[in-house]
């Protein structure tokens, strides 16, 4: 494994909402990262951000990370949620809160 | 070396012709041939996750992404919801 796949690995883990963005959330760089962090806001959940441009080597270890050419993109409970496209999409039918209100392990208790 | 212009035809026919059973709506958005959006259908994205469909149009593109395109806004449909967007 690679370091700085290593070091994305270990960002997911620490943070269970989690937006690799151009930016950061006062001053994002690009419209779509601007859109992603927004919706990310409104789920009123606390989260972290990865300004991608102040570090190239995740800006382009994310890439292979995720298997996605785009920024931003979005982490949650450690998986990859998707683009800012997919961020709308499901945030629009609700599935974007019910993955962050809901309790990861909820499920495995039985 | 020549850079080619890209278009949203050029997006179209791609997408067409790599992805199953594929219709695509291509606009390029401020006309200036690097900001598109897209919706496309396939019967490959059956049973596939929004993230999957999406990794398949971003192959589909591959070594376009980035170079001639700029930004791609997407929305994937499976056919039997394509068909009811059409409505």
């Amino acid at each position: 494994m690679s370091d700085v796949h290593e070091r994305i690995q270990k960002l997911v883990d620490a943070n269970r909402v989690l937006l690799f963005m151009k930016g950061d959330r006062h001053f994002p760089q690009c419209g779509f990262s601007m859109r992603a962090v927004n919706i990310v806001h409104a789920l009123g959940v606390p989260f972290e951000t990865v300004d991608v441009l102040s570090d190239p080597e995740i800006r382009q270890g994310i890439k292979k990370f995720s298997n996605w050419p785009t920024i931003p993109q979005l982490y949650i409970d450690g998986e990859f949620i998707g683009g800012s496209d997919i961020v709308w999409e499901l945030y629009q039918s609700g599935d974007l809160q019910k993955k962050v209100t809901e309790h990861p392990n909820a499920e495995a208790v039985e | 070396m020549e850079r080619c212009v890209f278009s949203a035809e050029r997006i179209k026919d791609l997408l067409e012709k790599q992805l199953a059973d594929c219709e695509a709506v291509v606009i390029d958005d401020v006309g200036d041939g690097e900001h598109f959006s897209a919706r496309v259908a396939s019967t490959e994205f059956v049973g596939k996750s929004l993230v999957q469909q999406h990794q398949l149009v971003y192959k589909a593109l591959a070594e376009h992404m980035h170079r001639d395109i700029h930004a791609l806004a997407l929305k994937t449909y499976t056919p039997d919801r394509w068909s009811g967007q059409e409505g």
